[in-house]
C-alpha cells in the first residue's frame, strides 16, 4: 500500500531525511496562527461591498445612510487611496501596472466583474458591518459583459478599457480592445519542419478557470499609527511584497508598513497579490481603530484567483521513426478583469521537454468579465501541456510507438535548444522518463475500459532574491531566521542545510520567518525558488559563521585561521603539526564569545541565478464507467527530477499534492457562470475538489540529479507536478474508451457525451 | 441586539458564554472565547476544517448554533493533547508529514480521532472514506492516510509497520 519508488543518492545522513518539521506541533495543537486568528485590542470588522454586475458604469455610491449606522466607524472608497499612474513595469513575463492594480482592489469608473469590491466598511461588530453594506446605494449603468476568451476577442465584443491597446503588434492598433498583449517565440522555421513529418496532428483545446482552492481564506488585520507607522498581519506567499504593493497603492514609504507573517493555509500562488491589505488599512486609517477584514468562501472564488482558462491550437508533425520535427501553437488565455494572464508562460513552457529545431508558440492575453487571473502552481504550464501532450499522445499513436519511447527520443538535455531563445542548462527530464520506462507497474496489463496515459512537464524554477541570518546562541544551538513564507515545510529544509553545512544536530537549530523590519528583502515564496535560493542564503551564512568559528578557534589556539579546519561541528587542528589542540565545539566557541570578538552572527543576501528547471513524466491509470462517464483513478506514479530532496517527505508532498489537484482540474474542478455573468458555483459543494475517497495512494517517483549550482544539488519541486496531470488523464481516458477529450474539465457529462458522438459517428 | 446566554463544557471546561441568535459555534469559539484552533475554510460545511464534537458526535461548527451548545460538552482541537503530551494522531501526522500548510489540521484531527473511536482498525479505504468530508488541498492525502493508519496501529498496541 505504502509506495515510494527511491532513485537515491544521499552521502549525509540529514539531507534526504524526514525529521518532524519545527512549526508542526502548534500546528497539530491548533495553536498555530493563521492569517484569521489575530485580533488586536479596539478592533473594528471590515467588510466589502461588491458588484452584483458584469460589467458597469459606477454613476454614484453614496456611503451617508451606511456611515449614521451605529457601530460603524468609517466607510471607504477608491476616493480614500490614491490613483496611480498608468504604465507597465518590470519584466515582460510579469509585467504590474499599479493603475489596474488599484482598480482590482477597489473599483474605480467601472466594475469588470461580479464580485468586484467597490465599498468597505468597518464597524464594532460583523452584524453591523454586513447591516452596512446593505446601506451603500450604488447607481450602475450596467453595460454588455463578456466571460469567454473567443467571444472577447470579437471586432464587436464589449470593451473593457477605453485605454487598452494591444500591445505587441505593429502598428499600435488605434482602436482599444479585449487583447492585451500579442506574443510570438519561435525557433527555425516551421514550414519546413512539417514538411518533413510523415504525420501531422493538429487539433483545438479548450480549458476553463481553475482556482488554486486553498483551505484558509484571505484574511488581514491592520493598524495604521497616529504617526503613520503601518503593521499588517496577513497570510500570503510573501509579506515583502505585501509590504511593497499595501505602500505602493496607499502612497506610503514602504519602511511605514510592516507586514508579519501570519502562518498560511495554502496559497499555490493565489496569494502573491493582495486584495484586503490596503482597505483594512485605509479602514484603520479613517476609524483610527485596528480592523480586521476575513473573506467568505464565496468572495475568495468570486474575486481572487484563479488561473485562466483558454482556448488553444496545437499543431506537431512526427516522422514515422519518431522524430518530432515542427510544432506550432497557438494559445489565448483569459486573464480575467485586468491584463497579466500567465499565457507567456505557457507559450515558453509549452513545447520546452522536446528537442526542437522548428517550434513557434503565439499567445493572446485577453481580459474579460472574471475576476483578475492570479498565478497557480507553474502559472499557465499546465495549461499548454494539456493540449501539447495530447497531440504528442496522437503523434505516438499515429506511428505506433510507445509515448515513454516517443518522448525519450525527443527529450532535451542540456545543450538543447528552446524555443525562447537560450539553451537548456541541465539535464534531468530523460532520467524522469526512464524512471517510469523502468517502473515495474508501467506495463502491467489493464482492464476492459481501463487505460494508460503518459505526460510530462516543464517548469522554469525561480532564483532571486533571498536574506537569511544565523546566530550562534550562547549555548552552541543557532537561531536561524529567513524572510521567506514557509507554505510547504521550508522552515525544516533550512534547519536541515543549515544544521547539515555546520555539522550540528538538527534539532540545535531554531528555524523561523522574520518580519519584514528583522530582517532583509526576500522575494515572494513561489517559482519554486525557497529551497533554492533561500537555502543558498542559508548555506552561505553558515559558511560565514563557520569562518568567523575557524578565526575565533585560531585566536584561543594562537595560530593562524589557515590552521584550522571545520569538520563535524567543531574546529580542529588542520594537522598534526599545527599542536596537540582538543577541538572546540559550536558550543566551546559560543561560550567564549565575548572575549574573542562578541556576538557570532552572519547575514547573508543573494539574487541567486543558477536555478534548475523541474522537469517530470507521468502516467496514470484509469476506468471509465462507460454507463455514467465517470472516471476512477486506479494508480497515479509522478516521477520528477528534484535535483535533491532534502526533506524527502515533504518533497513527496509536494509531488502528490501537485498531481491531486491535477487530477481535481482534469475531472471536476471549473467555474460555471451564468448568462448575467454570475459565477453559479461559488462554494466547495459545487466547485468540487478532490477528497480523500476519490484517489489512490499517488506514487511519487523521486529522481535526483544534482544541480550543481546549489550547495546541495537543489532544484524547485513545488510546481512542475501538476504540468503534466491533465493530459495524462486525457490520454488515459483515450486509451481507455477510444474518444479523445479536448476541453476540460473531462466531467462525467462531457465523457458521455464524447462516448455518444463516438458511437453515432462510427 | 439581547443576547443569549449558553452554558457548557468545552473540553472539560465548564465556560459560559453570551452569543447572538445567529452566532454559530464556529463564530463564538473563534471570536468569544478565542479558540481559533477550529478553522474556517468555507462557512458552509463543505470543508471539514471547522470539525469538533458535540456531545460525542462529530459535528462542523460553522452549521452549529453557539445556543445550541447550551448543556452540551464540546471538543475542539485545543483538547486533544494530554497538557503538552500529543495525542498518538498528532504525533503520527507529524512523524508522516501528514501537514502541508495545516490548516486542514485540526479539522482533520478530530475527525481522525472519532474515526478510530469507532473503528479501532479501519481499511484503508474507510480512512478515505471517512475524512472524505475534510478537504485538504496540499497533500494530496496519501501522507494523512499513512498517518491515521499508524496511529491506529499503535493506538491497538501494535507495534511500527
Ligand atoms: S468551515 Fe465548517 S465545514 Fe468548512
Ligand atoms: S495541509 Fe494545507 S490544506 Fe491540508
Amino acid at each position: 500500500m505504502l509506495k515510494k519508488t527511491e532513485v537515491a543518492m544521499n552521502p549525509s545522513e540529514l539531507i534526504g531525511s524526514r525529521p518532524v518539521r519545527p512549526d508542526g506541533v502548534p500546528k497539530v495543537m491548533g495553536l498555530a496562527q493563521y492569517g484569521a486568528d489575530y485580533e488586536l485590542p479596539g478592533m473594528l470588522w471590515g467588510k466589502v461591498l461588491r458588484s452584483p454586475h458584469a460589467h458597469a458604469r459606477i454613476i454614484s455610491i453614496d456611503t451617508s445612510r451606511a456611515k449614521a449606522l451605529p457601530g460603524v466607524k468609517a466607510v471607504m472608497t477608491a476616493a480614500d487611496m490614491p490613483d496611480q499612474a498608468f504604465a507597465y513595469q518590470g519584466p515582460e513575463r510579469v509585467q504590474l501596472n499599479f493603475w489596474h492594480m488599484t482598480r482590482n482592489v477597489m473599483a474605480r469608473e467601472k466594475v469588470l466583474f461580479v464580485g468586484h469590491p467597490l465599498a468597505a466598511v468597518a464597524a464594532t461588530s460583523q452584524a453591523i458591518a454586513a447591516a452596512a453594506l446593505d446601506l451603500i446605494d450604488v447607481q450602475y449603468e450596467v453595460l454588455p459583459h463578456v466571460i469567454n476568451v473567443e467571444e472577447a476577442m470579437r471586432a464587436d465584443a464589449p470593451v473593457l478599457f477605453d485605454n487598452l491597446f494591444t500591445r505587441g503588434v505593429e502598428p499600435v492598433p488605434d482602436k482599444p480592445s479585449n487583447v492585451t498583449r500579442i506574443n510570438e517565440i519561435k525557433a527555425g522555421d516551421i514550414d519546413s519542419g512539417f514538411a518533413k513529418a510523415d504525420e501531422v496532428v493538429q487539433m483545438s483545446f479548450t480549458t476553463e478557470p481553475v482556482h488554486q482552492g486553498y483551505i484558509e481564506p484571505h484574511a488581514a488585520l491592520a493598524r495604521w499609527g497616529a504617526d503613520g507607522q503601518c503593521e499588517v498581519w496577513s497570510s500570503s506567499q510573501g509579506h515583502f511584497v505585501v509590504r511593497a504593493y499595501t505602500a505602493k497603492l496607499l502612497g506610503l514609504n514602504v519602511s511605514d508598513v510592516v507586514v508579519h507573517p501570519a502562518e498560511i493555509g495554502g496559497g499555490f500562488g493565489g496569494k502573491t497579490v493582495i486584495y484586503l491589505e490596503p482597505l483594512a488599512l485605509t479602514l484603520s486609517r479613517l476609524s483610527g481603530h485596528p480592523v480586521k477584514m476575513v473573506m467568505s468562501r464565496e468572495e475568495v472564488f468570486q474575486a481572487t484567483g484563479p488561473t485562466s482558462g483558454s482556448s488553444m491550437t496545437v499543431k506537431m508533425g512526427v516522422t514515422r521513426d519518431g522524430k518530432i520535427v515542427a510544432a506550432d501553437g497557438v494559445f489565448k488565455f483569459q486573464a480575467g478583469a485586468f491584463p497579466g494572464s500567465p499565457v507567456m508562460n505557457a507559450a515558453m513552457c509549452a513545447f520546452s521537454v522536446y528537442d526542437l529545431e522548428n517550434a513557434r508558440a503565439v499567445s493572446y492575453d485577453v481580459v474579460c468579465n472574471r475576476p483578475k487571473a492570479a498565478a497557480y502552481r507553474a502559472p499557465g504550464s499546465p495549461i499548454a501541456a494539456f493540449a501539447v501532450e495530447s497531440v504528442v499522445d496522437e503523434l505516438a499513436r499515429r506511428i505506433g510507438m510507445d509515448p515513454l519511447e516517443l518522448r525519450l527520443k525527443n527529450a532535451v538535455k542540456a545543450g538543447s535548444p528552446t524555443i525562447w531563445g537560450p539553451k537548456h542548462a541541465h539535464d534531468g527530464f530523460r532520467e524522469t522518463i526512464e524512471a517510469l520506462m523502468n517502473h515495474p507497474a508501467y506495463k502491467a496489463p489493464l482492464g476492459p475500459n481501463q487505460g494508460r496515459g503518459v505526460a510530462s512537464g516543464f517548469w522554469f524554477n525561480g532564483g532571486g532574491e533571498s536574506t537569511a541570518t544565523l546566530h550562534v546562541n550562547e549555548d552552541g544551538s543557532i537561531a536561524l531566521a529567513t524572510g521567506s513564507m514557509d507554505v510547504g515545510g521550508s522552515r525544516a529544509s533550512m534547519a536541515i542545510m543549515a544544521a547539515e553545512t555546520l555539522g550540528v544536530p538538527y534539532e540545535s537549530v531554531r528555524s523561523t520567518v522574520a518580519d519584514t523590519a528583522s530582517i532583509g528583502y526576500n522575494f515572494l515564496t513561489g517559482g519554486s525558488r525557497i529551497t533554492y535560493a533561500t537555502g543558498m542564503a542559508v548555506v552561505q551564512a553558515c559558511q560565514k559563521v563557520i569562518e568567523d568559528m575557524r578565526a575565533r578557534a585560531a585566536m584561543i589556539w594562537d595560530v593562524d585561521i589557515e590552521s584550522v579546519v571545520w569538520q563535524n561541528g567543531a574546529a580542529r587542528p588542520a594537522d598534526p603539526s599545527v599542536g596537540d589542540f582538543a577541538p572546540l565545539t559550536l558550543k566551546d566557541i559560543a561560550a567564549k564569545r565575548a572575549v574573542t570578538g562578541g556576538p557570532i552572527v552572519a547575514e547573508v543576501a543573494v539574487n541567486a541565478g543558477g536555478q534548475a528547471p523541474g522537469f517530470s513524466t507521468q502516467f496514470c491509470d484509469l476506468e471509465v464507467d462507460p454507463e455514467t462517464g465517470a472516471v476512477k483513478i486506479l494508480r497515479y506514479v509522478a516521477a520528477q527530477d528534484v535535483g535533491r530532496a532534502i526533506h524527502r517527505s515533504y518533497v513527496e508532498g509536494q509531488i502528490e499534492g501537485g498531481v491531486v489537484q491535477g487530477i481535481g482540474w482534469a475531472l471536476n474542478e471549473t467555474y460555471i457562470y451564468n448568462d448575467r455573468g454570475q459565477l453559479e458555483n461559488p462554494g466547495f459543494l459545487d466547485y468540487r475538489v478532490p477528497v480523500a475517497s476519490d484517489l489512490p495512494m499517488i506514487e511519487a517517483v523521486i529522481v535526483e540529479v544534482p544541480n550543481p549550482n546549489h550547495p546541495f544539488g537543489v532544484k524547485g519541486v513545488g510546481e512542475v507536478n501538476i504540468v503534466p496531470v491533465m493530459a495524462a488523464v486525457g490520454n488515459a481516458i483515450r486509451d481507455a474508451v477510444g474518444v479523445r477529450m479536448t476541453a476540460l474539465p473531462m466531467s462525467p457529462p462531457a465523457i458521455l457525451a464524447a462516448l455518444d458522438a463516438e458511437a453515432v459517428s462510427a | 441586539m439581547a443576547k443569549h446566554h449558553v452554558s457548557t463544557t468545552i473540553n472539560g471546561e465548564p465556560v459560559e458564554f453570551l452569543c447572538d441568535t445567529s452566532q454559530t459555534l464556529l463564530d463564538v469559539l473563534r471570536n468569544e472565547l478565542d479558540m481559533t484552533g477550529t478553522k474556517e475554510g468555507c462557512g458552509t460545511g463543505d470543508c471539514g476544517a471547522c470539525s469538533v464534537t458535540l456531545d460525542g458526535e462529530l459535528v462542523c461548527s460553522c452549521l452549529v448554533l453557539g445556543a445550541e451548545a447550551n448543556g452540551k460538552a464540546v471538543q475542539t482541537i485545543e483538547g486533544m493533547a494530554a497538557g503538552s503530551e500529543l495525542h498518538p494522531l498528532q504525533r503520527k501526522f507529524l512523524e508522516h508529514a501528514g501537514l502541508q500548510c495545516g490548516i486542514c489540521t485540526p479539522g482533520i484531527l478530530m475527525a481522525a480521532r472519532e474515526l478510530l473511536k469507532h473503528n479501532p482498525d479501519p481499511t484503508e479505504e474507510q480512512v478515505r472514506y471517512w475524512l472524505a468530508g475534510n478537504l485538504c488541498r496540499c497533500t494530496g492525502y496519501n501522507k494523512i492516510i499513512e498517518a491515521v493508519l499508524d496511529a491506529a496501529r499503535e493506538m491497538r498496541g501494535e507495534s511500527h509497520a
